[in-house]
C-alpha cells in the first residue's frame, strides 16, 4: 500500500518537496568529493593525465543506459497500468537521458583523440551509443508530434520498448565484436581490471552522477506535474470565462 | 483467417499498383538517388565500384521508406482501419498483411531494378549477385521496421520526416550486415555466409517485431 500511495501525483509532489533538497545536496557533496578524488588519483602508467576523462565519461555512459532502462520500465507502467505518474516519469527522462548520452559521446570523442588518434571511429560500441542517442531523440520527436498528451505518452512508450533492444547491444557490443573501444573493465566476471587507486574515485564519481541524474529527474517530474496542473487550471478558467 | 489475410494483401496490392504512386515511383526514386551519387563523388569508376553496394543500399533504404507514409494514413482517413480492427483477424496480422503487400509493390521492384543500376556503378558480376541477394533478404526487414513508423505517422497524421527519424536508427543493423556481407563477397576476408546469416536472423526478428509494434502503435491512437 505504501508504494501505491507514492504513485499518486499529489503524494509525489509532497514527497519530492521533502526529498529534493537532500538529494540535490547529496549529489553536490558526492560529486564534489568524486571530482577532488579524480584529480588526486595517480595518472595512468600508459595514458597519463588523460585517464581523468574516464571519471566523467564512464558515469555518463552507464547513466545513458540506466536512463533508457528506466524509460522502458516507465513505458511498461504507461502501457500496462496506464499510470499518470509513469507517463510523467517517462516524459521527464527523455531529455535528461539524451543529454547524458550526448555528453558521453562528447567526452568519449575528447578522450579518443589523444588515445586513439581520432575523435570518432565507426566501431560497434560508439555506433550503438550513437543509435541510443538517436532513439532518445526519436522518442522526444514522437511525443512532440502528437497533440493529445495521453496518446503521445502511449505512442512514445511503444517506441521506447521497441528501441530497448539496443540497450543490451550497447552493453555487449564490446564482447560480441572486436572493437577499438575496450571491453568491460569494472563489472565483469572475475572482478575489475582497474587498479583500486583509479577504481575508487570512479565509483564515487559514478554515485555522484547517479544522484545528480535522480535529482534532475525528480525536479523535471515535479515541474511536469505542476505544468499539467497549470494547464488544467488555465483550461478551466478559459471555460468559465467562455460561459 | 488465411483468406482474410490474403484479401488484405490483394486489396493493398491493387491500391498500390493502380494508384500510380506505388511501385513505379519507388524505382524512379531509386534510379534518381543512384544517378546523383556519381555527381557527388565524381565519376571515378574504381571508386564507384568500391562504394557501389553502399550506394545501392542507401538508395533502396530511402526508396523503401517512400509510400510508407500512406500505408496506414489512407485507412485511417476513410475508416477502413476501423473495419479492419473489427475483423476476426488480429491487428498484428493485418499489419503484417499490409507490410507484405507494401513489400511486393515497392520492395521487390527495387530488388529487380538493382542489377541494372549496379551495372551503372561498375559493379562486377559477383558484387551484383551479392547486392541483389542482400537486398532480397534485407528489404523485407526494412519494410517490417518501417511498418512501425508508418503506424505512428498514419495513426497520428504526421508527415514522412517522422517516419525516417523513427525508422532509420532501427534499420542501422540491417544496413551494417547487408553491406558487410557484400564487401565480404567482393574482397573478403570474412566468408559471405557469416554476415549474411546474421542479416537473415535480423530479418526474421524484424518480421515479428514490426507487425507487433505497429499494431501496438495503432492501438495507442484508438484507445
Amino acid at each position: 500500500m505504501g508504494l501505491l500511495n507514492l504513485a499518486n501525483p499529489t503524494r509525489f509532489v509532497w514527497l519530492s518537496d521533502r526529498l529534493l533538497p537532500w538529494l540535490s545536496g547529496a549529489a553536490v557533496l558526492v560529486l564534489g568529493a568524486g571530482l577532488v578524488l579524480a584529480f588526486q588519483a595517480p595518472p595512468d602508467y600508459q595514458q597519463g593525465e588523460t585517464v581523468r576523462i574516464m571519471y566523467i565519461h564512464v558515469p555518463f555512459a552507464w547513466l545513458s543506459m540506466f536512463g533508457y532502462s528506466l524509460m522502458a520500465v516507465s513505458s511498461l507502467g504507461i502501457l500496462a497500468w496506464r499510470h499518470p505518474l509513469a507517463d510523467v516519469a517517462h516524459k521527464a527522462l527523455a531529455p535528461i537521458g539524451a543529454t547524458f548520452t550526448c555528453l558521453c559521446l562528447i567526452t568519449g570523442a575528447l578522450w579518443g583523440r589523444p588515445m586513439w588518434g581520432t575523435y570518432w571511429v565507426w566501431d560497434a560500441r560508439l555506433t550503438s551509443v550513437l543509435v541510443l542517442f538517436l532513439l532518445y531523440l526519436g522518442v522526444m520527436a514522437l511525443r512532440a508530434a502528437i497533440d493529445d498528451p495521453n496518446r503521445a505518452g502511449r505512442a512514445a512508450a511503444v517506441l521506447t520498448l521497441v528501441g530497448f533492444i539496443n540497450v543490451p547491444i550497447v552493453k555487449f557490443s564490446v564482447d560480441w565484436w572486436n572493437t577499438l573501444h575496450q571491453p568491460a573493465s569494472v563489472f565483469r566476471m572475475g572482478g575489475s581490471t582497474i587498479a583500486p587507486s583509479l577504481l575508487w574515485p570512479l565509483l564515487v564519481c559514478a554515485t555522484g552522477f547517479t544522484l545528480l541524474f535522480l535529482a534532475l529527474h525528480m525536479l523535471a517530474m515535479r515541474t511536469e506535474i505542476l505544468r499539467r496542473r497549470v494547464q488544467a487550471l488555465e483550461a478551466r478558467a478559459a471555460a468559465q470565462a467562455g460561459l | 483467417m488465411m483468406e482474410a489475410f490474403l484479401a488484405i494483401v490483394r486489396r493493398d496490392l491493387h491500391l498500390a499498383l493502380r494508384s500510380g504512386g506505388g511501385a513505379g515511383l519507388g524505382v524512379v526514386f531509386f534510379l534518381s538517388v543512384v544517378t546523383i551519387m556519381p555527381f557527388a563523388v565524381g565519376p571515378d569508376l574504381a571508386l564507384l565500384a568500391r562504394i557501389g553496394p553502399a550506394i545501392l543500399w542507401i538508395g533502396a533504404l530511402l526508396a523503401s521508406l517512400i509510400g510508407l507514409e500512406r500505408l496506414f494514413a489512407g485507412d485511417v482517413e476513410d475508416g477502413s482501419l476501423d473495419a479492419l480492427c473489427l475483423s476476426p483477424l488480429p491487428l498484428e496480422l493485418v499489419a503484417a498483411a499490409k507490410g507484405l503487400a507494401h513489400w511486393l509493390a515497392t520492395g521487390l521492384p527495387l530488388v529487380l531494378a538493382a542489377p541494372v543500376l549496379a551495372l551503372m556503378l561498375n559493379l562486377d558480376p559477383t558484387a551484383i549477385g551479392a547486392v541483389v541477394l542482400t537486398l532480397l533478404v534485407g528489404t523485407p526487414a526494412v519494410t517490417a521496421l518501417g511498418l512501425i513508423g508508418a503506424a505512428f505517422s498514419g495513426a497520428f497524421r504526421r508527415g514522412g520526416l517522422l517516419i525516417a527519424v523513427l525508422v532509420l536508427p532501427l534499420a542501422i543493423p540491417v544496413l551494417i550486415f547487408a553491406v558487410s556481407a557484400t564487401s565480404a563477397a567482393i574482397t573478403g576476408p570474412v566468408p559471405f555466409g557469416t554476415p549474411f546469416r546474421i542479416l537473415m536472423g535480423l530479418t526474421l526478428f524484424s518480421l515479428v517485431l514490426g507487425p507487433v509494434a505497429a499494431a501496438a502503435a495503432l492501438r495507442t491512437a484508438r484507445a
